[in-house]
Parts: structure tokens; C-alpha cells; sequence
């Protein structure tokens, strides 16, 4: 296995781009990551999407982004795992790399949900869960998110506003941020105000609905930000036949693994990008990533300890829930992120003097996991 | 698109009308279970009331402020999306019913919840030209809100008429001008024989409303050679509080220039009324010399934009005539039950 780096790497605001279709943005990204990336050709285009197939009745996404890119004759395919998609093309792309076979590859993340109605997309997210198990109960991702979240509240006594700290601080981050979608403040108050989406969830704890693109090429060229680890873990699909509900079993494997490759702890790591699809997936995360104990989450987090400045800079551009979540690009926007934060290149949302970070992209109720780590050379 | 009149034209009268029924909208939240409130309550027509004699009621009114013969109007559109027939003119039964027949064209207009002043610029164009001596606008609904869908919580009963003729010492405000932005945006609709309209959702907002009314009234301040500054009051479509205290405040007016005009948490959403309602608002509490502007949005989708400016005759009608706040205080509340029966939800 060989080094794999990061060459060059865009993003589109992420938003209601009612007058981008799903081709306009994929292209908008690819072509500004190919222009920065300079290399002399593209072995391999891994598009990134979850939603396309329910949404905008369009499959065959790798040769429809190839054609309209111009690449011809390459391999082109549709990487899928829900919303972990992005994170786990970023994976199957470094291996393609590593292992030699291809040189230079293309990675877009794209997704378009705003055309489609309410109800359309909350269909089309539920068909990360079981269909023959859960999703036909009609309970939502966030209906699950939402049993989570109650039961960490009773078992660790955590208080709603340490568990909505995370939405709040989130948005603090993403003040300046140019790609963000809700890049302003919210108060905890103001969270902890707003309409339940599922009781003890408010409709401010959980990511939005928007579009958007982010492009990245890796290459085996020796550059500034290496690709230390990348690794995906899968846990039970349905939710109960977990042994504790509250251990994401799937973030502790691939992390595990991902330290391990990388030759890092946890306390190594300088920035996290998390995958907070609400509240309390981001709590859950920082405790199965392993930067603090399990039930201590939310209180580290009201503590102020995942601020810029503070212990462990979490979510440095807005995290899922003021960045935007696009769901099948997502894992895509969170690597370029963290690439971006170690080439100096995070603008106002910049983490002074950052050399490991890492991004953790879920799928499901994390029933996919996708860590990268990412190193500044 | 600019709108310049040939010859000045100016409003000699308008009226309002808003059914006394009131319903909460936490009335139908108890019954249904929504969580958000976008406004606190709406107007609804009784059972023996529809867009007809809404149109008729505030066409009245029109007539007395301005004080002419009816005999003497040459057209009457009704702009409506409430139509009780669907072949046969509102224009028609209105113009019998004030007494403007048989001398007299009359038609209906609709483009969503701009029809009202879709009206207004035929109107003026039929004025100005000197075809007719006075022309009659009326915007005019019983807003359609399927049971438990987000719109069921704003959509109301109520209009306003607006009588056009030749600027003069007694015409209450002049036009300076209109603009129309228009494109094909399917965010709202309803085909033929359904009961209720279909929307896009999240496409209502960004594409649809703001598009339109920002197009609007950027196209026409830019034409008149205005900045939000130069306005004392502006008048957008308010299909609940939201949108036009946003829509506002990203064009640089304040809230005190739309509060007068601002009638949404009181009335409802009177689709294509809302916007003339609102005028009427306005021009219940302008002073001579103040410039107005009025956009209107409508789905489909397109807005019209106007800038009126205030005359002196305003002060003359103002203790005789009914204010639009007299129609909002004047109310009774009824419960969801009522509300099912005067609005034909259920059926037998």
C-alpha cells in the first residue's frame, strides 16, 4: 500500500439551488477540484450520491458525471451507503489509489433535495433503515434519533441544553463560513424553543434539507495533505438487535481501526469533522470516536471543550447542522474540510496550527461508519 | 416590464370587506395537532357568502367613498380564484348588483393570488386610454386550504375594490407606474374540479414568492428612478407574517412602512384580496404626499408592483368611510365545527 493524497478540492455552497440540476452542481465541484488538483489525467470518476434513484429518478450516475465532465473511457461508478456515501467513496477511492492500480481519482458528492416535497424526502431517508423491519412502521430517521436520545437523557442524566449545545456551538462555527448553509448564530434557548421534530428533538437539533457538490482528487503524487487512514465498520442494521443502542459499534470499529493505521490515539487528533444528523448522533460520536468517556458527551460539549479554540475543535465549518447536510455528499464536504483546515486554506473558520484530522460520515443510525483521518505532510 | 400610463390615472375610491367569522389558529391546531402558528387568526365567510358577494360588499363601499353614479363605470374585473361558477362571471353578477348594468364590460381574472391586481392594470390601461370614464378592480377569495395542510392554517375570506379613473383634485392617490415579472413556476396550482390547491412546499418560498416580488419591485424602482427611502409605506403579498416582513427587509424597507398594510395575523391569506386588502390598509392611514409601493405575488408565477403616490382628497372621506380596521375589529369567533360546516369540509 502506497501514500494516497489530497490534490485539490472544491466544494458549492450548499443551499436551495433551484436552478442547478444534479449534473450542474457534481460539475461545478469536479471542475474547480481539477483545476487546482493539476494533474495530467483521471484514472477513475467514484460519484458519491444517496437520493438520486428516489428523488430525481436517475441511476447511472458514474457515466452520466463522466459524459458530462468529458471523461471518457474510464471507469465510472456510483458509490452508495446512505448517507455515508461520500465517506465511503473517499474509502473505496484511497484503496484504488493505494493499491497501485490507478494514480489519479476523481471523487464527487452530490445531492439535490430541495426540488423534491417534504415527504418525498423523508421517504427517500428512510430507505437507509429496514424496510421490511423499521422504515414500514413509518418512524423517520429522526423518530430514531429520538429514542436515542431520551434514553442517554434518563441514563446519564445529561440536560437538553448540554445535548443542544452542539446545534448551538455548530452554528457558532459556521458564522463565515462560505459554503454553509445556515452560517449564523443560534442561541441554546432559541433550540430548545422551536417545534419538537420528535419529542425530545427540536426542529433546531437536526441538519436541514439542501444541495450541493464537493469534489476531491486523490492522487499518489506526493502533496501536503495525506489521507492517513480510511476505513469503513458496519453494525446491526436494526436498531434493537444492538446489544446497547447507545454504543455506535460501527464508529468504534472503523475508528479503532483508523488509529491504528494512522499510528495515532484519539488524543492525537487535532480537529473532528462529526456526523451530527442531529444532537445527539454527534454526542454518541465523540464518545465512540474515543475522545471522551461514555455518558460525558453532552457535558463536554456545553463545557465548551469542542469550540475553535478550545480542546477539540469539532465541526469547524458548521458540521452537519449549520453547513448543511446533503446527504449522499456529505462525507465528501467533511474530508474536503479537513483538507482544507490543514492546507491553511479555512478562511474565517480556520483551526490555528492543525496537522491530524478527522472526519466520521454515518450511515443509517450509524449502521455504516466511514472515518478518515487526514494528515498535514 | 415598465407599465407607464399615457394619460395620469388615479384611485377615486376603494373599499374593503372581511367576514366577521374568526377562527384561531390554535383552534385548528388543537384539532389537528400543528406545532407552528404562522398567524393568529383568519376571517371566514358565512355560510351564505362567497367571492360574489365579497366582490359585491367591498365593490359598495368602493362606490361610496368615491361618490359617483355606478351607471357611469365602464369595467368591472373581478380578480378571483374562488369562483363560485366555473362558467360565468363574477364581473357580471357584481355589475348588476351595483347597479353599473347594462352600459359596461365585465370579466373575471385569475393568476393565483395576483388576479386582484391583474384588475387594476387593465383598469388603468382602459382608463388611460380614455375608453372607459372609471374602471372598477376587485380582488376577492374564499381561500382554499385542504384540512391539516400547512395552508389550512392562513387561508381566509375577505377583498378589497379599487375604482380607477383620470388623476384630478379628487382622485385619493395617483399611479406612477407598474411593473410585472412573470415566468412559468409551477409552486402552486389547482386543476379544474378539485377542491383544494397542491404546492411545492419549500419551492413557495426562494423560486416563487421572493423571485417574483423581489424582481417586481426591484424592475419598477429601478424604472421610477426610487429607492426604498423615497417610500413612506410598502404593501406586499402576505400569504402569512413571514414571508412579507422578509421580503421586506431584504429590499430595505422597515416595519414601519409595512405595518399598516400588514392585516395577515389578523385576517388570513384572501389570496387574491391580500394584496388589495392590504392597500386599502395603507391608504387608511397615508397622508397626502406619501408614496406607496404595492407588490403583489401570485403562483403560477408572477407579481405586479405599483407606486402610488398620496393625494390630497385622501383626508376628505376619512371620517365617513369605513376603515379596514373597522372590518378587523368587527368579528365573532367560532370553533373548528362551525368552520367545517360555513367552509363545505364535510361531505355528505
Amino acid at each position: 500500500m502506497r501514500p494516497v493524497y489530497i490534490a485539490g478540492v472544491a466544494l458549492t455552497p450548499i443551499g436551495e439551488h433551484w436552478e442547478l440540476s444534479l449534473r450542474d452542481l457534481a460539475c461545478e465541484a469536479a471542475l474547480k477540484a481539477l483545476e487546482k488538483a493539476e494533474v495530467e489525467r483521471i484514472d477513475a470518476l467514484y460519484v458519491a450520491n444517496m437520493g438520486a434513484a428516489p428523488l430525481q429518478s436517475q441511476l447511472h450516475l458514474g457515466a452520466l458525471m463522466a459524459d458530462a465532465l468529458g471523461l471518457y473511457g474510464l471507469p465510472a461508478m456510483r458509490v452508495e451507503a446512505a448517507q455515508a456515501s461520500g465517506g465511503v467513496a473517499v474509502h473505496e477511492a484511497h484503496l484504488a489509489v493505494a493499491s497501485g492500480l490507478y494514480d489519479s481519482i476523481l471523487v464527487v458528492g452530490v445531492e439535490k433535495m430541495s426540488d423534491a416535497l417534504p415527504q418525498e424526502v423523508r421517504s427517500a431517508l428512510a430507505m437507509a433503515e429496514d424496510q421490511e423491519y423499521t422504515a414500514y412502521t413509518g418512524v423517520t430517521d429522526v423518530g430514531l434519533c429520538a429514542l436515542l436520545h431520551r434514553l442517554y437523557m434518563e441514563r446519564y442524566e445529561a440536560k437538553p441544553e448540554e445535548i443542544a449545545a452542539l446545534a448551538a456551538i455548530s452554528h457558532e462555527h459556521a458564522v463565515g463560513c462560505p459554503h454553509a448553509q445556515y452560517p449564523f448564530r443560534v442561541s441554546v434557548e432559541r433550540i430548545l424553543s422551536s417545534p419538537m421534530e420528535a419529542d425530545p428533538i427540536h426542529m433546531l437539533e437536526c441538519s436541514g434539507i439542501g444541495d450541493g457538490a464537493a469534489a476531491l482528487v486523490l492522487t499518489a503524487d506526493r502533496g501536503d495533505v495525506e489521507i492517513a487512514a480510511s476505513t469503513v465498520a458496519v453494525d446491526h442494521f436494526f436498531l434493537t438487535e444492538r446489544g446497547d443502542p447507545l454504543i455506535l459499534e460501527a464508529v468504534r470499529a472503523a475508528s479503532r481501526r483508523a488509529y491504528e493505521r494512522a499510528g495515532i490515539s484519539p488524543r492525537d487528533v487535532d480537529l473532528v469533522e462529526l456526523h451530527d444528523s442531529t444532537t445527539i448522533m454527534g454526542i454518541l460520536s465523540l464518545e465512540d470516536l474515543g475522545f471522551v468517556e461514555k455518558g460525558f458527551g453532552a457535558r463536554y460539549v456545553s463545557e465548551g471543550n469542542v469550540r475553535r479554540g478550545g480542546e477539540l475543535p469539532v465541526n469547524t465549518f458548521g458540521g452537519l447542522k449549520a453547513r448543511g447536510n446533503p446527504v449522499g455528499a456529505t462525507g465528501v464536504y467533511q474530508v474536503a474540510e479537513i483538507a482544507l483546515q490543514l492546507l491553511g486554506e479555512a478562511g474565517r473558520c480556520q483551526v490555528e496550527d492543525a496537522e491530524v484530522g478527522l472526519a466520521e460520515n454515518l450511515g443509517g443510525i450509524a449502521s455504516t461508519a466511514s472515518i478518515t483521518i487526514l494528515r498535514r505532510r | 416590464m415598465v407599465l407607464k400610463t399615457s394619460r395620469p390615472v388615479g384611485i377615486i375610491g376603494y373599499g374593503a370587506y372581511i367576514p366577521m367569522n374568526r377562527l384561531k389558529t390554535s383552534e385548528i391546531s388543537r384539532v389537528w395537532g400543528g406545532c407552528t402558528e404562522p398567524i393568529e387568526e383568519k376571517a371566514v365567510a358565512s355560510i351564505d357568502e362567497d367571492a360574489v358577494t365579497i366582490a359585491v360588499e367591498c365593490a359598495r363601499y368602493a362606490i361610496k367613498r368615491a361618490k359617483i353614479d355606478p351607471r357611469e363605470i365602464g369595467a368591472i374585473y373581478v380578480g378571483t380564484e374562488s369562483k363560485p361558477y366555473a362558467v360565468k362571471p363574477c364581473g357580471t353578477i357584481v355589475a348588476e348588483a351595483i347597479g353599473a348594468t347594462p352600459h359596461v364590460t365585465a370579466a373575471d381574472y385569475e393568476f393565483a393570488c395576483k388576479a386582484g391586481t391583474e384588475a387594476f392594470q387593465a383598469c388603468i390601461g382602459l382608463v388611460s386610454s380614455g375608453m372607459v370614464k372609471y374602471a372598477m378592480a376587485i380582488g376577492a377569495d374564499t381561500a382554499q386550504g385542504r384540512p391539516a395542510d400547512p395552508l389550512e392554517y392562513t387561508v381566509a375570506c375577505g377583498g378589497a375594490a379599487f375604482i380607477f379613473t383620470l388623476k384630478s383634485e379628487r382622485t385619493l392617490a395617483y399611479l406612477e407606474g407598474s411593473y410585472s415579472y412573470v415566468t412559468d413556476t409551477p409552486d402552486f396550482w389547482r386543476r379544474g374540479l378539485e377542491m383544494y390547491p397542491r404546492h411545492g412546499n419549500r419551492f413557495t418560498g426562494e423560486p416563487a414568492y421572493f423571485r417574483h416580488i423581489i424582481g417586481a419591485a426591484k424592475g419598477l424602482m429601478a424604472e421610477l428612478g426610487h429607492g426604498p427611502e423615497d417610500f413612506r409605506y410598502a404593501v406586499f403579498h402576505q400569504p402569512n407574517v413571514k414571508f412579507p416582513v422578509k421580503v421586506a427587509k431584504r429590499l430595505g424597507f422597515s416595519m414601519d412602512a409595512i405595518k399598516p398594510g400588514l392585516i395577515v395575523p389578523y385576517v388570513g391569506n384572501t389570496y387574491a384580496g391580500s394584496t388589495p386588502i392590504g392597500l386599502a390598509a395603507t391608504l387608511d392611514v397615508a397622508e397626502p404626499g406619501d408614496r406607496i409601493l404595492v407588490v403583489s405575488y401570485g403562483s403560477g408565477a408572477g407579481s405586479d408592483a405599483f407606486s402610488f403616490v398620496v393625494q390630497d382628497a385622501i383626508m376628505e372621506g376619512r371620517p365617513r368611510d369605513l376603515p379596514v380596521s373597522a372590518f378587523i375589529a368587527r368579528r365573532r369567533y367560532i370553533d373548528y365545527s362551525l368552520y367545517s360546516r360555513m367552509r363545505g369540509k364535510i361531505h355528505l
